[in-house]
């Protein structure tokens, strides 16, 4: 038979000999290659202590963003979720009423938000079709839980802290890649 | 004895259709169909005198008529002009008349907003297909787009003027489907704007037509404001008997809430003829009033184009597979692990979006979640 690559060995079938049946070399020899990792490069971190650098193009947790003056970006346009190849995106409209503007950018908003984490597959097609820059997948991952409802996301765990009340955990949610930018 | 019909032979584009005499070189276009046919943003078929306005139908005459071969100077407007024997057009075959189409879709797009993530038209508007087709990239204006104070227009009719682009369908709409206009084209130049001239509202049996002959989002139904974008509904056509118009309508559903009822549109995005003749306008009772899917029979969905927006996430003859773990199982049914709709907070039953007169508001999801709890 042709094989794929060159590095394929034949199994070796031969009834074993009686110093093969002892087993103590074997195991030696299994201890030694174990013995030697202890004083090689580990090549894990101590993760949650330790994190590895995040690649500029990650793409984590979604945000729902807001401007400046702490104004929800987004306008439940629906382009996010007829983007989303898995479905996992829903919402439901509201219109702005008076006295709201301090609340929401525009004339109409998101009422209702909510990103199914059990069915999105990060592909970051919803960021990308987003008119408003309202929604962004940042630099963290989806927590786990034990539950499948912990896994239904709501505004409430989506949208980003308010620039002007919680400036601090706003800067942390917008993460470094943003302010490298 | 009236003798026989002389027709005309027109060329649009290297291709030749025979025509009544009388017919505009638009109307000629649209019977060959396709590419060929010019955009249309203010010319309405069902509507007398309609056209000339928007001037997105210019093409060129490369030859007048086979009397008079010279080519007519100027690019004409389709909807306007007339086509003579032997006429031969160019359309998307001149550089010219694509260059002028760009020019116009920039004209039309100085003072339109381009609010599309808000605007409930987007997903149906012409304007936008226009844009899409002949628009530019970017914008060479540099000042503030024009703004209007707001005029409320009734309970049922939304007008947002800084979307309007002054076609005119709706004062024509007014004029010759209900009997008395109450509303036009107020002040003229850049300050044109569409009103009625007294706080008014608009309340004719016949009014809510001029949501459909509205190429933009000027004019929206204000009973299905903001409660769904227009892809993510369901076009079913669905009739019922009406005093008033032909009854023959399309619905516009999700699941079994009916969001939004419209006139059937034809190819051009125009009202089709009904089945009992004449242009089917439907009146105000079965466009805004019935929101129930009892009050219709329904003759199954609409034929939509494959490439429109409106056809995403329909999945048209889709073959449900049978569930086969209750035969494995000796009849017990697979175990839910997660009823979505115990979780989620969209789509809740008791907030029948549909059923709300106008859009929904904070205090619509607040009153609802006390309810609930």
């Amino acid at each position: 038979m042709q094989t794929l690559t060159n590095r394929s060995k034949q199994v070796d079938r031969h009834p074993m000999t009686v110093w093969e049946k002892m087993y103590l070399p074997a195991i030696a020899k299994g201890m030694s290659i174990t013995l030697s990792h202890f004083f090689k490069k580990k090549p894990t971190i101590n993760y949650p202590e330790e994190t590895r650098p995040f690649s500029p193009v990650f793409r984590g947790l979604h945000i729902l963003n807001r401007d400046e003056e702490g104004r929800e970006n987004c306008t439940a346009c629906g382009l996010c979720a007829v983007a989303c190849p898995a479905e996992a995106i829903t919402m439901e409209a509201a219109e702005r009423k008076e006295g709201e503007e301090h609340l929401y950018r525009e004339e109409k908003y998101a009422a209702k938000y909510e990103i199914n984490m059990l069915r999105c597959i990060f592909c970051g097609l919803c960021e990308e079709a987003c008119p408003k820059d309202a929604i962004y997948l940042s630099e963290t991952f989806a927590p786990s839980n034990y539950k499948r409802e912990g896994f239904i996301y709501g505004k409430n765990d989506l949208l980003i802290p308010d620039p002007k009340k919680e400036p601090e955990l706003y800067k942390k949610a917008v993460g470094e890649r943003a302010r490298k930018a | 004895m009236s003798e026989e019909k002389k027709l005309f032979k027109v060329t649009i584009d290297n291709i030749t259709v025979d025509v009544e005499p009388g017919t505009t070189i638009l109307n000629a276009a649209r019977m060959i169909g396709g590419e060929v046919t010019p955009p249309a943003m203010c010319y309405y078929s069902k509507l007398k005198n309609s056209g000339g306005k928007c001037r997105t139908c210019l093409v060129e005459v490369a030859a007048g008529s086979t009397a008079d071969p010279r080519p007519m100077p100027k690019l004409v407007a389709s909807c306007r002009t007339t086509v003579m024997d032997g006429m031969i057009v160019k359309n998307i075959t001149s550089e010219r008349v694509l260059d002028a189409r760009a020019g116009v879709v920039e004209f039309l797009l100085l003072n339109h907003p381009l609010d599309c993530p808000i605007c409930d038209q987007a997903g149906e508007c012409h304007l936008q297909d226009l844009s899409y087709e002949h628009g530019a990239d970017g914008t060479r204006f540099e000042f503030n787009k024009r703004v209007f104070k707001k005029h409320d227009l009734g309970e049922y009719i939304q007008l947002h003027m800084t979307r309007c682009i002054l076609c005119y369908r709706c004062v024509f709409t007014a004029d010759q489907l209900t009997n008395k206009r109450v509303h036009g084209v107020l002040d003229r130049g850049d300050h044109a704007e569409i009103a009625t001239y007294i706080e008014k509202s608009l309340d004719n049996d016949f009014i809510g037509n001029v949501i459909d002959v509205c190429p933009v989002g000027a004019l929206t139904d204000k009973t299905f404001r903001f409660k769904n974008r227009v892809w993510f509904t369901k076009p079913v056509d669905a009739h019922r008997d009406c005093s008033k118009c032909c009854g023959e309508v399309q619905l516009w559903m999700r699941g079994d809430e009916v969001f939004r009822v419209t006139a059937r549109k034809d190819e051009w995005g125009e009202v089709k003829d009904s089945t009992k003749g004449g242009p089917g306008w439907i009146c105000n009772e079965c466009r805004f009033e019935k929101k129930d899917p009892k009050d219709w029979t329904i003759d199954g969905p609409t034929n939509v184009n494959r490439h429109s927006v409106i056809s995403q996430g329909h999945y048209v003859n889709v073959v449900k597979p049978k569930e086969t773990l209750p035969d494995v199982m000796g009849g017990r049914g697979p175990k839910l692990l997660m009823n979505i709709h115990s979780v989620s907070d969209v789509n809740r039953p008791e907030i029948e979006l549909s059923k709300i007169p106008g859009p929904a508001h904070s205090d619509d999801f607040k009153k609802s979640l006390d309810n609930g709890k």
